[in-house]
């Protein structure tokens, strides 16, 4: 293959470019982002980023230089504007267009807007960019008064962040609990006694009518039972949509994504895609789904370069995550939809315990809190099929690295 | 700026300078040393930036913290000197540091 073209220079561009290389590529590659910076880390921005003195270079995961070593044509603050399949051709906004035998997308997500009158206040920030979260930054050191509007990991790490600088914090959620979509209740109400514990007051169940402003460059975040939440920031972290637009227009097959096989590969056999931005197909699992996170990024990342250079493997990685809030690591092993039972390992407490999740009698997922070596070892027994009783996980007299040996 | 050697599965040699106060997985993914892939970022959540403290520096470094060691635990060949580098900050008393990348791939 001659020229490779990818679009979208996050974690999953990075890893595509550096596993075409190292997989045999030794054509021209393109690897084309519409920001302004390299490819950079997203999830301290919520975190270490916010919270301290960090330089911006600390995120890039390569230097400058990486690039011209691996012969990768690096074009930042650039914007495809359409895949001209007919033709193999990429355009650009700054009117190049850009020949290509194989392409890439790896366009991820952006925020989810806020969609209530006055949310256009410049009180309201999003964080999904280092762009974001640098004037995110700058607005909480001037803050006192914080609202976070999403109970999800972007709203409870950045509401823990703005606690960490002594700001009085609120956090409105539309579900009655916190993480809903993706935890189980007995994780949700452990979080929830955390951030109270914190001082942060929980609107649980509630939602956000409006954003007024108010005289002095503040706002009130109004709220449906009709009351008021002044706030010198407001930060809206309600979901992410998946930067599509470019696959649509060029006929190639989305639903809530762009779709792709296992093998990482669009509607156009010329053309794959990876990370945030696919619905995608992992052996593991019997439906497609859309995931936000690092892992997908690298692993499927690296499942569509070889496809690019015929070689495909299908797609059978194990998901993980994780997310900080306060002094609990949360990290999470395999995906728990569809569980039919769970059992706890541990008492809830900072401590540390875990959430085991069965589907027909098969552990499926594992969710710790501050149990980094049960998730470890949770990926391992996941990954490798390891059959676990639900007895067995509840019993933490039982070892569970016994049946990794044993396997 | 203390001088870091990394040396990485292949044993070839990257002798580099990092500033004081980064990691040592830092000073590695910016001298593009290969193996330290570090895809959490540092947040010692998933054990690719796994080294070995060459044994001259085992003891001056250090053990891993209590995260970190059990992050470790099922790491690929532990070894008593294995360390995440993205716990291990660089300071002066480091010029001169030499670790061996582990297999993260």
């Amino acid at each position: 293959m001659r020229r490779i073209v990818i679009i979208g220079a996050g974690q999953a561009g990075l890893q595509l470019a550096e596993s075409l290389r190292k997989g045999g590529h030794d054509g021209e590659l393109y690897l084309i982002g519409d920001e302004r910076w390299p490819p950079y880390q997203r999830p301290p921005l919520s975190k270490k980023y916010l919270a301290e003195d960090f330089a911006d270079a600390r995120l890039f995961f390569r230097p400058l230089e990486h690039y011209t070593r691996l012969n990768v044509d690096l074009r930042l603050a650039t914007r495809a504007t359409a895949i001209e399949r007919a033709a193999q051709r990429v355009a650009l906004a700054n009117g190049e267009s850009l020949g290509y035998d194989g392409l890439a997308l790896t366009t991820g997500t952006r925020v989810r807007p806020l969609p209530v009158p006055g949310a256009a206040h410049p009180a309201v920030h999003y964080l999904r960019g280092l762009d974001d979260a640098q004037a995110l930054k700058q607005r909480l050191a001037g803050a006192r008064r914080v609202v976070v509007i999403g109970g999800g990991f972007i709203g409870l790490e950045v509401a823990a962040t703005a606690r960490h600088a002594d700001c009085e914090v609120h956090v409105v959620e539309a579900l009655d609990r916190l993480m809903a979509r993706v935890m189980p209740p007995v994780v949700s109400d452990f979080f929830a006694t955390l951030h109270r514990a914190h001082g942060t007051q929980l609107h649980l169940g509630a939602q956000v009518a409006a954003i007024e402003p108010a005289a002095d460059g503040s706002v009130e975040v109004r709220l449906g039972d009709g009351s008021g939440l002044p706030a010198d920031l407001v930060v809206a972290g309600i979901g992410v949509l998946p930067n599509q637009e470019l696959a649509v227009a060029a006929g190639l097959a989305c639903d809530n994504g762009i779709v792709v096989d296992e093998y990482a590969r669009t509607s156009d056999p010329l053309i794959v895609a990876a990370g945030d931005c696919t619905v995608h197909r992992n052996l593991r699992y019997e439906l497609p789904h859309r995931l936000e996170s690092v892992q997908n990024a690298v692993d499927q990342a690296k499942v569509a370069a070889a496809s690019l250079l015929g070689q495909a493997q299908p797609y059978a990685d194990l998901p993980w995550f994780w997310s900080d809030q306060y002094e609990v690591k949360l990290q999470i092993a395999g995906l728990s939809a569809g569980h039919d039972s769970h059992v706890l390992r541990g008492e809830p407490s900072a401590a540390g315990f875990s959430v085991y999740y069965f589907r027909q009698g098969r552990l499926i997922a594992v969710d710790s809190l501050n149990r980094p070596a049960e998730h470890m070892l949770a990926r391992r027994l996941l990954s490798g099929g390891t059959h676990v009783l639900p007895a067995q996980a509840a019993d933490p007299a039982f070892d569970l690295k016994a049946l990794l040996v044993a396997t | 700026m203390p001088k870091v050697t990394y040396i990485d599965v292949d044993g070839t040699r990257y002798d580099c300078e990092v500033a004081s106060g980064l990691s040592v997985m830092e000073g590695a993914v910016n001298n593009g040393v290969p193996g330290i892939l570090a895809i959490c970022g540092g947040s010692c959540a998933c054990s690719t930036c796994h080294a070995y403290i060459d044994d001259a520096w085992a003891e001056r470094v250090g053990g891993p913290n209590d995260i970190e060691d059990a992050t470790l635990d099922l790491a690929n060949e532990r070894k008593p000197t294995s360390r995440l580098t993205c716990q291990v900050q660089i300071t002066d008393a480091m010029d001169g540091l030499v670790v061996h990348v582990a297999k993260n791939d």
